[in-house]
This record gives structure tokens, sequence and C-alpha cells, in this order.
């Protein structure tokens, strides 16, 4: 089971540590990262597995938020995106 | 990985266009609950609520954690009760208690079923149940009711139209004191389909399994969003087809939302109703769609063709997209739930006989429109009859659902809040048409009927 984590925001130092940290006290791994800065603008859309997490989705995003309270963060399973956008 | 951009149309389209999974409607059958005794009756229909639909709530919930997409409604469709009422006999209005008692025991937004189909005729508990509606819907708070007066197979019944104006104001009169919001909650149908899971004419139809979980999807605002960012001059075969892979979108998420609910309730997944269904936020209405795709106001001339090539384009997008369709199944055009239709109504561009037009080439009906509280009974039957006969005609579904704001006046408003909205009350014309509508009987089946 793998789910899509968004973070969107203004850069700043550490958000990647920030973000990796949270992943890792919920034991979620981090399978892929792609980020991007336009302008003063962080993007980062990571892949992580989710099987042996121990919260549910809702509340991994809820410690994102609370870890990162500038960002907007969506943490999404990848079922919803695989449906909308894969044949 | 999926492509990031993929990721992140997704995204906005939760997040800032509206798109929600409208609702989630378990359809349960209360044949099994019928007993001669109604006390014994209404007992046996609120234990099977509980046990069938205790879950259905926090499914949903946990569903719109793990996707990150709001689930807006859970909801209930029963049995007709007029079949339920045919057995037991006794007060109909204990029948919508028990209902209102395990929508709220189960946590549901609404229960609708308080329906009688008598497209025909009156069966045994029929008329009883008609003519408690009005009493029911001021002493309940949950329960939507549903009265199937047509179809194409059967033609029109008269006597049931006849009584249906009275039914609507007198539902209004009964609950003047809080916007007439009874006849909000009251649909008069012809051609009722028998798994729509969208209120307030949700019924579980004699034909369904004994459980089913029906889901409607919504998205007016992803639509308006995708044709916003076409160049004025693209050719309307192109509006078309952006809004059919839009459609497509949309209905995936509704099918995932579907499968996994039935999965997680064990109870069968049965259809997705592919409609565009407005709220009164902002970014969430079908009249901007209208007018995102050249029109300068919905209700102008040029509206019926725009609708008529979204309400198509909706379902060929969304046709591929899921297993079942079904329901309604089309673009919704509820004057008071849209911001644009509001919008246009009060400015007086948005006329009742333009909203009749419409409804002859989209889902559903002359919905939730505001009309004078002078308004005769028999005038309200002949709105009725003209919409049926459109249904009737044309083999489509169609309905009336009007809102008499009693004790207002023309240019006044009501207001029901949350997703009913609010809205102006519109011109009807006054010219009487008592005596055909006093002549009942029927009208006879159509030749469309005659298929066999």
């Amino acid at each position: 089971m793998k789910a899509i984590l968004t973070v969107l925001g203004r850069d700043m130092v550490g958000i990647l540590a920030r973000v990796s940290t949270t992943c890792a006290e919920a034991n979620a791994n981090v399978i892929e990262v792609t980020q991007s800065v336009l302008q003063e603008y962080f993007a980062m859309v990571m892949l992580i597995d989710i099987s042996k997490m121990n919260c549910e989705i809702d509340e991994l995003r809820k410690r994102l938020s609370e870890r990162c309270p500038d960002m907007t963060i969506h943490v999404m399973h990848e079922d919803i995106f695989n449906s909308m956008h894969r044949i | 990985m999926l492509n990031m951009s993929d990721i992140m149309e997704t995204i906005t389209m939760i997040q800032d266009e509206n798109l929600d999974i409208r609702t989630i409607t378990m359809g349960i059958s209360l044949l099994d609950c019928a007993d001669s005794d109604i006390d014994r009756s209404c007992q046996k229909i609120f234990d099977k609520i509980h046990k069938y639909a205790k879950n259905l709530v926090a499914t949903g919930e946990t569903i719109e954690k793990k996707y990150g997409i709001p689930i807006v409604n859970k909801r209930i469709a029963v049995t007709p009760i007029a079949m339920l009422l045919g057995a037991s006999g006794g007060d109909p209005v204990k029948y919508a208690k028990t209902l209102d008692a395990a929508a709220r025991d189960v946590g549901v937004n609404f229960i609708g079923g308080f329906s009688a189909l008598v497209h025909k005729g009156f069966s045994p508990g029929d008329l009883e149940l008609i003519q408690s509606i009005p009493t029911a819907l001021a002493e309940t708070e949950l329960v939507c009711s549903s009265v199937n007066i047509g179809t194409t197979k059967t033609g029109i019944n008269m006597d049931a139209v006849k009584l249906m104006g009275n039914v609507v104001r007198k539902a209004a009169e009964l609950t003047s004191d809080r916007q007439c919001i009874g006849a909000a909650k009251l649909v008069v149908f012809c051609n009722a389909p028998e798994d729509n899971p969208f209120m307030a004419g949700a019924f579980h139809g004699p034909g369904e399994p004994d459980c089913v979980i029906n889901v409607g999807v919504s998205g007016p605002g992803v639509v308006r969003s995708a044709l916003s960012k076409m160049p004025k001059d693209a050719s309307l075969d192109e509006i078309a087809d952006t809004i059919k892979k839009t459609a497509f979108k949309i209905t995936r998420v509704g099918q995932l939302v579907g499968t996994e609910a039935s999965e997680m309730l064990g109870v069968p997944f049965g259809i997705i109703d592919l409609s565009l269904a407005p709220t009164p936020a902002m970014g969430d209405s079908v009249a901007h769609i209208l007018e995102e795709i050249g029109l300068d106001a919905c209700g102008g001339c040029g509206t019926t063709a725009a609708l008529a090539m979204l309400n198509d384009a909706v379902k060929k997008g969304g046709v591929m997209a899921s297993s079942n369709v079904g329901g309604l199944s089309g673009a919704f055009i509820p004057v008071t739930e849209d911001a644009g239709m509001i919008d246009v109504a009060r400015r007086g561009i948005l006329t009742i006989e333009k909203l009749e037009a419409m409804t002859a080439v989209c889902s559903v009906g002359l919905d939730m429109i505001v009309i004078p509280g002078d308004t005769s009974s028999e005038v309200i039957s002949a709105i009725i009859a003209d919409e049926a006969a459109i249904g009737m005609v044309n083999s489509k579904t169609t309905a009336v659902r009007v809102i008499p704001a009693i004790g207002l006046k023309e240019g006044e408003e009501l207001d029901f809040g949350g997703l009913l909205g609010s809205g102006p009350i519109m011109k009807v014309n006054t010219s009487s048409p008592a005596i055909m509508i006093n002549r009942g009987g029927r009208i006879p089946a159509p030749i469309q009927s005659l298929k066999n």
C-alpha cells in the first residue's frame, strides 16, 4: 500500500527534514521524492509505503501539519490518483 | 511514480474546485418488515435500518480520510413506505417518525422513501400515505418523500396530479414558520428511477436487492474550471471533449469510493449516478458552467442548447468510468442550490418557462423553485402535469420540487440554509387550469410506450 504526500508553500530551511522525520516516526518508508522550487514557492511530492505504518493516513497528515504549520499538506492513498489518471 | 501534474490536478480539484462525493446512499429493502400490526412493523424497520446502516457513516468517514476527498452526505433510501402501509394500515406518520428516529440513530443526513408509486392508480396504502405527507414532513426533520405519478409505459395519473398540487401546498403551509421546508423535502416524479441516490427523491425500488450502495458524485466546479482554461474561440466539439474527459475523472473517483464502501460494508455496489450536482458554494454552480461555455447569463437564449451538450458530454465521459451507471445521471438545475441560478433568478433573467425547456434536455426537472405563496393548488398540479408530460413523452425522468413561499410576496426570498440554499420567489403564470385539473382520470400512455 502506498500513499502520495504533497507539501506546498513558501520555501524555508528544513522542510524535507521535518517531513521525512515525521514519516520515519510513523514507520512510513519514503520510496521516491520529487521536489521543485519555483521562485520562493516550494512543491514536493513524495511516494511513501504505508503498509507498515503505525498510524492512519489522516493521523500522519495531522502530525505533518503540526510540524510544518505554514505549508499545505495532503496525504492521500495512491489509488485515487491511479483511478483518475490511469485507465 | 505518477506524473506530478496529474497529482497536482487531483489536489486542485478537491481543494479549490469543490470536487467531492456528494453522497453515499445505502438502499435498504423493508419488504420483510411488513406486518399487519403497524407498531411491530415500525419496530422491525428500526431494527433493520440499525443493523444494516450502523457502520455507514463511520465507513464514509474512513474513506474520506484515506483518499482525502470529502464525502458530503451519507444517506439511506428505503422501500416505498406505502407498500408497508398497505399491509399494516394505521397512521402513516408513525412510519415517518420511525424513519426519522432510525436516521438519527445511525447518524445519516437524510432518509428517503416516504413514498408511493401511483403512476397507474392507487393501491391500498397509497392514498393514506399521500394524504399524510404534509404532516409527516412537518413532524420529522430527516425524512424525504416522493410520489411517482406517471411513466412512459403507463401515462400520467391525473387524479394523483390533482392530489399532489394540494399536498405540495399543504406541506409548505404546515412548515411556514420554518421557511416552508416541508415542500423542499417532497418530489413529484414521472419515470422515477429505483436506484437514485440523491435526495429528496431517493427510494429503494421493489426491483432492487435487499441492500445496496449507490454513489452520487459532484463536480460542477471542476468542469467549469477546465472550461475556463480553454481559449474563447475553441469549437464546441473541443468544449464537449473537455467536459467528457473531466466527467471521466470525476466518475472514476466515485467508482473507487463506491467499490471501497461496498467492500467495507459487505454490501453489493449498485450504481454511480453521473450527475453534476451543484451547491450554493461559490464555484460549484451548473449555471456558471453554461456561462463559461459562452452565455452572458444562464437563462438567456442558447441556454437549452448549452445544457443539452453539457448533459450529454457528462454521460459520455462518465459511462466508461463506471461499471454500472444509473439513478438520474445528468446535470441538475436546482435553482436555490446553485449560486449562479440564484443570481440570474434574482435578476429576472431566468424564468420558470425557460427552466421547463431546460428540463427537457437534462435531469431532473423543476427543482427547488420558490413560487409565490398564493399560487393555487390547481396551478401547482398543472406545473406537475406539464413536467410529467415532458418526461413521459421523452422517456426520461422529470420531477417537480417547488416551494410555495406561504405569506411572502414577489421579490422576497426563502432561505433554507445548508445545501438546500436560498432563492427568490419566481413568477408563475396564474391563468387557471382548474377545469382540466379537476377532470381527473388518466392521460393515456403515449405511442412511445408500445415498444414490444
